[in-house]
């Protein structure tokens, strides 16, 4: 019996070493020609391993013929031709709940860091100021007993605002529509929100509504005492303006796992004692990746044992 | 209605305080003068209120030099540098800040222990180096979340770590001088056998001979190469020259220090670690605490010269 070719984008060797028992594995990655791999290959790779920040466009898929399931390692499919997907009838999965929980730690981790300049005082310490000074030169923010606006009130907003209630911060979120049973307060506006929060913690999947939702109006509402923490996508924010507003004082700090164009952080940003960047991480511990390298193989397994899939995005 | 009372202030602790305490009161501002010893002579008489904080002792000594003073107000919550039993001797109050601090030392505990486990710190570093594009990924780090927390002293900030931990699905374990009834989390009655149960370890006990050096080679042993340490009780809470060992030797996981041994000194074994974070005393050190001290610090003087009860006093 044939095992079933899948294509994957980039190299993840324990990954490798769960899937090769049962599949083909192509290896983009190792290619020279990727154009011509494609070519020769084509009519063996049914499956696709779609990995974090790779694209899987119009022009991909129309190289892969016999393509049936696209499953993509983490939750966001931005980057996934879901339009030419249901057109050819490709299954596409993604892996939802099992990076929830760390996502959401590092939003209140990124949140607490911020405001309470924890890397910029252990910066100071590791460069022997301590001594110098006999107080720390400024106060940081309190975060306990604020008002957290969530953007997006999805797995990732609900377990953030679980953590944040615990802080005794007040919650009040933006999403579609206003979710019913919930004691949070609803915001239909983006603006209002930040008119009412002393944090913005942006959750939200990223879509063409959501693209630039936090711009310059966002950002001065959210005001000089008010912080940014962001763990969606980098193009939710507008990231020119971002820069300003932290250049020119107009919100006391942000906190950013994610950027537009990653790996490329503003360098404007790189001396910023109330900024704290991280290299898109927000769901990287070891539990959960193992957890997503799993997800990803069952539903694998599922779709060409003619089961349902575990964790559809869109069915085929 | 008579002049204001006199208010010697020892050092500029916050211009906030400085301003409120000037527009209630005849200030008397110690810091700022180069005589310090004429400048107390020449105005013992009128100094009836004094404000002290952590970095300045009112021993017998200084409340020699002060004839009319009748209260001392902290701007802190620790009065360890302030000679009790004088003040006791001649009728001074002494007054403190409690409870306005509680919230920021939680978030504090919980900042440290997602800062060193999630490694926010190093990450942040490895951006600004410039690392991202060229070395792609950051290496994996610890969950939080769902983890084994172990809670050494369980006194208004050892609960309120608590409840922030729950909210994280952590499962709370503690110990303390005796068990308490109706909590939640199940007691240990000594530190080693929480830190064999625990995958991290949050220390908010006061310093006292029993809790001295409470965390040594065993308990630090126990918590494990996978297993971090959290510190903002007080430094000598735990023997740092073992701590710094178990880092070395990876027998521990992390750790993240609010409190050292020898502050202002940090052992310089730590500065290159990327599994710890290390802070400088910053516990209660954000504007809203500061202010609720100061006006509670405030208050207490005005209580005591306006013959009402004092809000906070500690003897």
């Amino acid at each position: 019996m044939v095992k079933p070719g899948v294509l994957m984008q980039r190299c993840l060797p324990d990954f490798q070493a769960l899937l090769e028992p049962k599949y083909r594995v192509f290896p983009l990655w190792e290619q020279s020609d990727k154009e011509a791999y494609l070519a020769e290959n084509a009519e063996s790779i049914r499956g696709l391993i779609a990995s974090a920040a790779m694209w899987v466009d119009a022009a991909l898929i129309d190289k892969l013929p016999k393509l049936e399931i696209v499953s993509k390692t983490g939750v966001g499919v931005d980057r996934v031709d879901l339009h030419k997907c249901k057109e050819r009838g490709i299954a596409v999965t993604n892996t939802p709940d099992v990076g929830t929980d760390d996502c959401a730690d590092m939003a209140i981790g990124l949140l607490l860091a911020t405001m309470r300049n924890i890397c910029a005082a252990d910066r100071l310490v590791r460069k022997g100021l301590w001594p110098k000074l006999e107080n720390y030169p400024t106060f940081a923010h309190k975060m306990s007993g604020k008002h957290l606006g969530i953007v997006g009130l999805g797995r990732i907003g609900l377990a953030v605002a679980k953590r944040a209630e615990a802080f005794g911060c007040k919650i009040s979120y933006l999403a579609r529509a206003e979710k019913s049973g919930l004691p949070y307060k609803f915001y239909a506006t983006v603006l209002e929100l930040a008119k009412n929060s002393d944090m913005l913690v942006l959750t939200c999947a990223l879509t063409k509504e959501t693209t630039h939702l936090v711009g310059r109006e966002v950002l001065d509402a959210l005001g000089p005492e008010g912080f940014l923490v962001n763990v969606a996508r980098g193009a939710v924010v507008d990231e020119q303006e971002l820069v300003k507003a932290l250049v020119e004082e107009r919100i006391a700090g942000a906190g950013l796992d994610v950027f537009e164009n990653e790996p490329q952080v503003p360098q404007e940003l790189w001396n910023m004692e109330n900024v704290v960047l991280l290299p898109h991480m927000a769901c990287h511990t070891r539990n959960t990746v193992k957890g997503i390298l799993e997800l990803v193989v069952s539903n694998l397994d599922a779709h060409f044992s003619g089961k349902p899939l575990l964790t559809p995005y869109l069915d085929d | 209605m008579g002049p204001k009372p006199g208010v010697l202030m020892l050092k500029m602790m916050m211009p906030y305080l400085r301003d409120s305490l000037e527009s209630k009161f005849t200030l008397y501002p110690l810091w700022e003068q180069s005589d310090k010893e004429g400048y107390l002579a020449q105005n013992a008489q009128s100094i009836r209120g004094l404000v002290t904080w952590t970095g300045s002792t009112v021993d017998a000594e200084l409340l020699n030099k002060l004839p009319k003073l009748e209260i001392v107000s902290a701007f802190s919550v620790g009065v360890d540098k302030v000679d009790l039993r004088k003040c006791k001797e001649r009728g001074i109050a002494v007054t403190n800040t409690p409870d306005v601090l509680t919230d920021d030392c939680a978030d504090l505990a919980i900042a440290l222990l997602l800062s060193s486990m999630r490694q926010v710190c190093a990450a942040d570093r490895y951006v600004r180096k410039g690392c991202w594009p060229k070395l792609g990924q950051y290496p994996l780090t610890y969950k939080m979340s769902g983890k084994r927390l172990g809670i050494v002293g369980l006194g208004r900030i050892g609960m309120a770590v608590a409840k922030r931990a729950e909210a994280f699905s952590c499962k709370i374990s503690y110990f303390a001088r005796s068990e308490k009834s109706g909590v939640p989390y199940k007691f240990y009655d000594t530190v080693l056998e929480l830190a064999n149960n625990s995958d991290m370890l949050v220390l908010t006990c006061a310093l006292t001979k029993e809790t001295t050096h409470i965390v040594g080679r065993k308990v630090l042993d126990a918590l494990g190469p996978e297993g971090f340490l959290v510190n903002i009780a007080r430094g000598p809470v735990v023997d740092e020259q073992e701590l710094v060992k178990a880092l070395i030797e990876g027998r521990l996981g992390g750790a993240g220090l609010d409190v050292f041994e020898k502050e202002p000194q940090v052992p310089q074994e730590l500065w290159n670690m990327d599994n710890v974070v290390l802070l400088p005393h910053v516990g209660s050190g954000t504007w809203d605490t500061r202010r609720a001290m100061a006006d509670l610090a405030v208050s207490n003087l005005e209580a005591h010269f306006a013959g009402k009860p004092l809000l906070t006093p500690c003897n």
